[in-house]
């Protein structure tokens, strides 16, 4: 569903990503692992047309999606939830949520709405609240429903956890699973906490500096040794 | 009393200019971050669009003057929506990863530029030419109050747009994308918002109004000329910034505000001289008393 091939990415004489290779296939859960600075968010940023690419391809259900500016990947069903969440912390949560359902029209953002509610029923609290008085849990719920508000096929996390309390992750987290196996959306996820995202994935790669170093099936990378040690504590 | 409430009528009308005008300027300092110095010029070539379209048209302004006057500020407010976006999709575009200061060094030269090319003899030359009289005119008085139909038709008309602008943005889908690309245009992006599209939206908008603007001021003035669009273009950039830049209400109050001052300040006969000095020194107490102006705020964001 989603092939990256050799991709390259420079932020002026650093270069983020060396030729970087992956491929997700539909319905798959797959988890992008690395140290700080690894190149987790360029890689997604790349795939999502925020960040150009030097070199290399990305494709998408068979298209190639390299140069295509981010309104028109989107619009082809891969939704990115950015690191850091950028929510519109201007606009209330419905309004954040109207926004992700730009390209739809209004009787399939309203049906949309109602199931975006169903999976976060905070959020549905909350509706009238402007998004940036929000707590950061609820801030990261709102940023994922309101991916989810554009109906993608195909759905990009950076690090969905991020400052967010270990019971809330949890929750976060199988409302991720429920997301990939009740709606079918492909997942792309970029964690920190490599012993969740394993636990959640199908299979798993791992950066480290801007190079993919392994990649295999979610259970085989925990029972390696390397990865033990570097990523799961031991 | 009733020359307190003729001034404040005036001051109004004045006021409600400046803050057509401001809101360009804040529009677009709110999707781009820079100030539009060109806005000022789109706004006389509002006034000469009408000027050229009245002229046209005399069969119609002396068949239908009310219609006609609706079909000469809705042509003007068009060619100066086309105007503002081509000057954006033109001069700023290009320049969209650069450093600010040189999209803002940009706005000065296309400022000049369209300054200098409207002197010119082949366009509109540099002398002053009489503006038509759009609408009838009538001086109603009421209980001592002199009201001129000219202001009252400004007032009117400034409101009806402001209650357009509040719900295009609070209320439609275009106006909430606007609000979003104005906070994250990035983000706006990954909703499948085309950013640019948007900024061509805004520019055309605010141009729209400075259109109205342009005309409204001609009407007040003896003529128009090229480089009419100076003065009340740095007035309203002030009137943006008190009210605080990129808010949409600050633009409003602040214009009002503006047009208040320096309409009290002429009134008083020692002061009349003195009214932009006052208007000016009022503007920088503000500032150091609320920096980001009067409504600008920092919005909160937790990350
Ligand atoms: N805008 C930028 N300008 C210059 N260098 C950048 C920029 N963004 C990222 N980099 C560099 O690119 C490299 C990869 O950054 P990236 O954000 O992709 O890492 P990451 O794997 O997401 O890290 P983290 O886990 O800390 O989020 C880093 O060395 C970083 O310093
Ligand atoms: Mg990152």
């Amino acid at each position: 569903m989603l092939e990256i091939k050799d991709l390259t990415v420079r932020y002026g004489a650093v270069t983020a990503l060396h030729g970087v290779s992956l491929s997700v296939k539909a319905g798959e859960i797959v988890t992008l692992l690395g140290a700080n600075g690894a190149g987790k968010t360029t890689t997604l940023r790349a795939i999502s047309g925020l960040q150009r690419a030097v070199s290399g391809t990305v494709s998408f259900e068979g298209c190639d999606i390299t140069r295509m500016p981010p309104h028109e990947i989107v619009r082809r069903g891969l939704g990115h939830v950015p690191e850091g969440r950028m929510i519109f912390a201007n606009l209330t949560v419905v309004e954040n949520l109207l926004m992700g359902a730009y390209l739809l029209g209004e009787a399939q953002a309203a049906e949309q709405r109602e199931r975006v509610f169903q999976t976060f029923p905070r959020l549905q609290e909350r509706q009238a609240q402007v998004a940036g008085t929000l707590s950061g849990g609820e801030q990261q719920m709102l940023a994922i429903g309101r991916a989810l508000m554009g109906r993608p096929k195909c759905l990009l996390l950076d690090e969905p956890s991020l400052g967010i309390a270990p019971l809330l992750v949890r929750a976060i987290f199988e409302k991720i699973v429920e997301i990939n196996h009740t709606q079918g959306i492909t997942i792309l996820l970029v964690e920190q906490n490599a012993n969740l995202a394993l636990a959640v994935a199908h299979r798993g790669c791992v950066l480290e500096t801007g190079r993919v170093v392994l990649s295999d099936d979610s259970a085989a990378l925990r029972a390696n040794p390397q990865v033990k040690s570097a990523y799961l504590g031991g | 009393m009733t020359e307190f409430a003729q001034q404040l009528l005036n001051g109004l009308a004045l006021g409600s200019i400046y803050a057509l005008i401001a809101l360009g300027y804040t529009m677009v300092y709110g999707v781009l971050r820079f100030i539009n110095f060109a806005h000022s010029d789109v706004l006389m070539l509002g006034a000469f669009a009408a000027f050229y379209l009245a002229a046209a048209t005399p069969h119609m302004a002396a068949a239908t003057p009310l219609l006609h006057a609706g079909m000469v500020v809705l042509g003007a407010a068009l060619i100066c929506a086309v105007l503002g976006a081509l000057i954006e999709r033109l001069a700023y575009r290009p320049l969209r990863d650069r450093p600010r200061i040189t999209v803002l060094i940009t706005a000065i030269g296309v400022s000049l530029l369209i300054e200098y090319t409207c002197q010119h003899p082949a366009v509109f030359g540099a002398a002053t030419r009489s503006f038509p009289q759009l609408f009838p005119q009538h001086n109603l008085t009421l209980g001592g109050l002199t009201l001129s139909s000219n202001d009252l038709a400004v007032l009117g008309i400034t409101a009806l747009l402001l209650a357009l602008l509040w719900f295009v943005v609070q209320k439609t889908k275009l106006g909430v994308a606007m609000r979003a690309v104005a906070f994250n245009p990035q983000a706006a992006s990954l909703m499948g918002v085309d950013v640019g599209r948007i900024i061509s939206v805004t520019f055309a908008l605010g141009s729209a109004l400075a259109a109205v603007a342009g005309i409204a001021y001609a009407l007040r003035a003896p003529g128009i000329e090229p480089l009419m669009g100076v003065q009340p273009g740095i007035k309203a950039f002030i009137a943006a910034v008190l009210g605080g830049i990129g808010n949409l209400p600050g633009a409003v109050l602040g214009g009002l505000l503006l047009g208040l001052i320096e309409t009290f300040a002429g009134g008083l006969k020692q002061l009349s001289n003195y009214r932009d000095a006052i208007a000016f020194a009022l503007l920088i107490i503000i500032l150091i008393l609320r920096p980001a102006g009067l409504l600008g705020r920092e919005q909160p964001e937790k990350v």
